[in-house]
């Protein structure tokens, strides 16, 4: 199995929670644990009088990256259900050239 | 009967969509295996896949983001995943959609019909189940009883919002035949009021943005431009998905270069993204909006070939705008002078540009001139009908008739007696529904006529949408001998003064058409395919049809099934139920321009719908109601400005009602899933008045003013401005008891901010409440109402 990475582009995510319950429907987790959790940076006003204001999704211990959706050939589930597309599971061989073709200042990239 | 329907193949509007791959993600979230272009139906694994386009419940608005429903050979929902073969949607899902086990399983819905002894209302224990034959033969010889003593007028039928149930205007027209159908919202302070302006100034229904929901290439279609600049005007579109527009179309539209300019007193996630941040104190957006016309105007910005040709009363309008300018609107909305200025230039600078206007609008009384202004806006910067623009539909579009079977179902004599036909006819004639505040002085007064029976249509009025919600249970209570609830869990409107309880089912159990924005303007078309079984619950299009035929089967026995009355009422008459839904989605194409091709009016001439033809920017129909045919701005009710007296005593402007993603209005309580991203009732304040007052984060606080008081928790934030507090609406606690220990039915009157908002204080013609443009007080309280999350999974996480 080629190893994966998680790729989110959290500029853009919005907070809404998808990829949080889709793992917790999916993998049966009560409310104490979860597969990705999103967190919150922010809001804060910065001097410059730019707002800082982040939502930032971190995967847990209990994340395989959907290993068996992937041998199926079919997405992630947060990734699937993510409202503003920000989530990916690549190989990790094309993360380079993912975040080179991403051309934002937000990304993050996780072997969870 | 062998019926004739026509080939929807052949209708230009409507489309099927086969995607090759799928574009409104970014470029990196494409996967080369999915379910794209799979049948409606199929197999996988051992498991049945049902595709469906859901409209409610759970409650959502008519965005029908495609599901696949998987259930095993027991018809039990497995799991639930996101379609990719939705045009706009493509998968996504949000977290309502994604927890419909849980609301379809979960241990306190409500699968069968109950009764109860109306003299025990509010008694959570004395129902009594009963079966849907019994349901229907006690309504049945109530509503004889009622109607012969009281006349079918003394019926109400309370509408909720977003909902199918809230707007099947059948259930008042046909089902139970009174005219008094009814939102129970002061002043129809949400949707209307712009309807208003579109239907009166535009003669089209509500224009929304164009985010290319309806070509065959999204945002890639040739004929598309993506907008240079969108305005969100009062509205937080990535939660609330506001009348079926999928929100989050704004962030693909941002990734491929869209500007925004955000119009809202709170910070919230888009406007930390956007150029301009327009701060403005709530209530005064009429000000902003005249500042707006008044630079584009005096610098020459707009599209004078589009103003010449296609609008009317332009000058007037710029001479009434003279009165406003940018720097009084500053001293107005607190916004600077310099950025009123800026952003009105990149506005009217941007091709395309649009604007995505919101529920705040209407929550104060002067809504619909702000929605005069904006249409107006929209008009002299010739963005309506263009690609990245508004869009508008084609007078051919709506397949829900308008006012479907009124007349047939009421006569003349009836419709008349409609509660507020004679005082606001600009508000009861559009909407076909009684006015909301006089239907309470009916109940209250029993003037024109006593009201006695009742029906909730997709509504739970005492939480959500009704101001002053105990006055309201009291006028239900003392005027109503029958009051019949129809929904999927007991609420607390219905266990405080219902009598039968009937069950709903929910979007996996039922058929149907979801049509965005209510069908006038649609995007998408999509069809709801029953996919299992839970209980007895009847969908709203059922019981409409199947109590329809007990109570007034002469209006009725036209149809022969509820599948043929599906086809009248949300296909045209024209198209097989049962060959379109297997489609699951349809895309509705609309073309452009339509102004000059003669698509919009009835007459086929070019132009717009309206008396003169053109965009009226000087309203005839404002005039004939008696209003002023051009917009002007009022100060809120309550304020620095108009009560400064009661400043002193209620220092802090409220606002309430902002979306979450958890929470569909007073819905989702009982899904911990959701619960869980937002357990208790919050009141945002900013933290340089939270540190004055002596308020933590996380705090409880009461809030306070001359009509009422709640308690919420503080949640301390720089989003809001000093001086400035928001509260969350909506609230009751399923996990409380039902009967009433002095904070209403589940509590919900302990933290409800509706009781500090008043009723009648709508404008001049009817519409529009001050649920956003309050007054009141914030104190600490020692008390705390902590939800224990632990609770909430004990009584609601084991699904049955
Ligand atoms: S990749 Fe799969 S396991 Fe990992 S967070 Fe997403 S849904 Fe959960
Ligand atoms: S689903 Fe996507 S947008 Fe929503 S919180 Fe998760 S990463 Fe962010
Ligand atoms: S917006 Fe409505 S239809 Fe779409 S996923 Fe959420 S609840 Fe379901």
């Amino acid at each position: 199995m080629e190893k994966r990475a998680m790729l989110i582009d959290y500029g853009y995510c919005t907070g809404c929670h998808s990829c949080e319950v889709s793992c917790r429907k999916k993998n049966d987790l009560r409310l104490d644990e979860w597969g990705i959790k999103v967190n919150e940076v922010g809001p804060q006003k910065f001097s410059n009088g730019k707002w800082e204001w982040d939502f930032v999704p971190v995967p847990s211990s209990l994340c395989d990256l959907c290993e068996d959706r992937i041998a199926e050939g079919s997405k992630p589930l947060c990734e699937l259900h993510c409202l503003a597309a920000v989530i990916r599971v690549v190989p990790v061989s094309e993360v380079s050239s993912c975040l080179e073709s991403m051309d934002k200042d937000k990304v993050a990239v996780y072997l969870p | 009967m062998e019926k004739e329907y026509s080939d929807w193949h052949d209708n230009p509007t409507m489309r099927s969509w086969h995607p090759e791959r799928l574009n409104a993600r970014s470029e990196c979230t494409i996967s080369d295996v999915n379910d794209l272009n799979k049948p409606w139906r199929f197999e996988e694994d051992g498991l049945t896949v049902t595709r469906t386009s859901p409209w409610s419940p759970p409650g959502c608005h008519p965005v029908g983001c495609s599901l696949k429903l998987y259930t095993d050979e027991d018809g039990k929902l497995v799991k639930v995943e996101g379609d990719e073969n939705n045009p706009v949607t493509q998968g996504r899902l949000c977290v309502r959609c994604l927890t419909l086990k849980d609301y379809i399983y979960n241990p306190s819905r409500i699968l069968h019909p109950m009764k109860r002894d109306p003299k025990k209302r509010g008694d959570a224990d004395a129902w009594e189940e009963i079966s849907w034959d019994e349901a229907f033969a006690l309504i049945k010889s109530e509503y004889d009883r009622i109607t012969k003593e009281y006349g079918r007028e003394s019926i109400v039928c309370f509408a909720g919002t977003g909902r199918e149930g809230g707007t099947m205007a059948p259930f008042g027209s046909r089902m139970l035949c009174t005219p008094n159908y009814c939102y129970s919202q002061s002043g129809y302070a949400c949707y209307v009021p712009r309807m208003a302006a579109s239907s009166y100034l535009l003669g089209a229904a509500y224009p929304e943005i164009d985010y290319a929901g309806g070509l065959p290439g999204r945002y890639d279609d040739p004929e598309y431009e993506v907008p240079e600049c969108i305005v969100i005007w009062g509205k937080e579109p990535l939660p609330s998905n506001p009348d079926g527009f999928f929100g989050h179309s704004v962030i693909d539209l941002m990734r491929r270069g869209t500007r925004l300019i955000v119009v809202d007193p709170r910070a919230n996630w888009l406007s930390t993204r956007a150029d301009y941040h327009l701060q403005l104190r709530p209530g005064t957006d009429a000000a902003l909006s005249l500042a707006w016309i008044n630079v584009i105007a005096n610098e020459k910005l707009y599209d004078a070939e589009f103003v010449e040709y296609w609008t009317y009363g332009f000058d007037e309008l710029v001479e009434r705008a003279q009165e406003m300018p940018p720097s009084r609107a500053a001293e107005i909305t607190g916004v600077p002078e310099e950025i009123i200025i800026e952003s009105a230039r990149m506005y009217a600078n941007a091709t395309p540009a649009a604007i995505a206007w919101g529920l705040a609008l209407d929550q104060k009384a002067n809504g619909m001139q702000v929605g005069h202004c904006l249409i107006a806006l929209m008009a002299i910067t010739g963005n309506i009908d263009v690609p990245g623009g508004q869009r508008i539909g084609d007078k051919t579009m709506g397949l829900n008739e308008a006012g479907f079977g009124f007349e047939e179902g009421l006569g003349q004599e009836l419709i008349a007696k409609m509660i507020g036909a004679k005082e606001y006819p600009a508000y009861c004639g559009l909407i076909l529904n009684s006015h909301a505040d006089l239907t309470l002085r009916a109940m209250e007064t029993e003037d024109p006529y006593p009201i006695r029976m009742g029906f909730y249509a997709g509504n739970n009025l005492l939480s959500c949408t009704s101001a002053e919600p105990e006055r309201w249970m009291k006028a239900i209570n003392g005027s109503m001998e029958f009051v019949i609830a129809f929904d999927t869990f007991m609420t607390p409107s219905a266990q405080a003064t219902c009598d039968v309880f009937l069950p709903l089912a929910t979007i996996a159990e039922r058929e149907g058409v979801v049509q965005t924005h209510y069908g006038s303007s649609p995007v998408t078309m999509g069809f709801m395919n029953k996919a299992v079984t839970q209980g007895e619950g009847m969908s709203d299009m059922e019981l409409c049809f199947n109590l329809g035929k007990v109570l007034n089967p002469h209006l009725w026995d036209q149809y022969e099934d509820i599948r043929d009355f599906i086809e009248h009422l949300r296909l045209g008459k024209k198209y097989c139920y049962e060959d379109i839904r297997k489609e699951v989605v349809l895309q509705r194409y609309v073309g452009y321009r339509k102004y000059e091709t003669g698509l919009l009016r009835r007459d086929g001439k070019p132009g717009f719908n309206t008396s003169t033809g053109r965009v009226e920017l000087w309203s005839y129909a404002f005039h004939r109601f008696g209003d002023d045919p051009l917009p002007y701005y009022i100060e809120p009710q309550f304020g620095p400005e108009s009560s400064p007296e009661l400043m002193e005593e209620y220092p802090f402007i409220l606002t309430s009602g902002a979306r979450t993603y958890a929470f569909f209005h007073s819905e989702n309580r009982q899904i911990p899933y959701c619960r869980e991203l937002n357990p208790d009732p919050l009141l945002e304040i900013n933290p340089e008045d939270a540190k004055r007052k002596g308020i933590v984060d996380g705090s409880w606080v009461k809030a306070v003013n001359q009509f009422g008081e709640c308690v919420m928790k503080a949640k301390v934030s720089p989003i809001v401005k000093e001086g400035v507090v928001h509260a969350q609406h909506a609230w009751w606690f399923p996990e409380q008891d039902g009967n009433d220990h002095g904070g209403g039915a589940y509590d919900t009157f302990r933290s409800n901010i509706n009781n500090l908002v008043p009723n009648f204080h709508f404008g001049k013609l009817g519409f529009g409440a001050p649920f956003k443009c309050m007054i009141c007080d914030v104190v600490p309280i020692s008390e705390s109402y902590d939800t224990d999350m632990d609770e909430i999974w004990e009584k609601f996480g084991k699904l049955v």
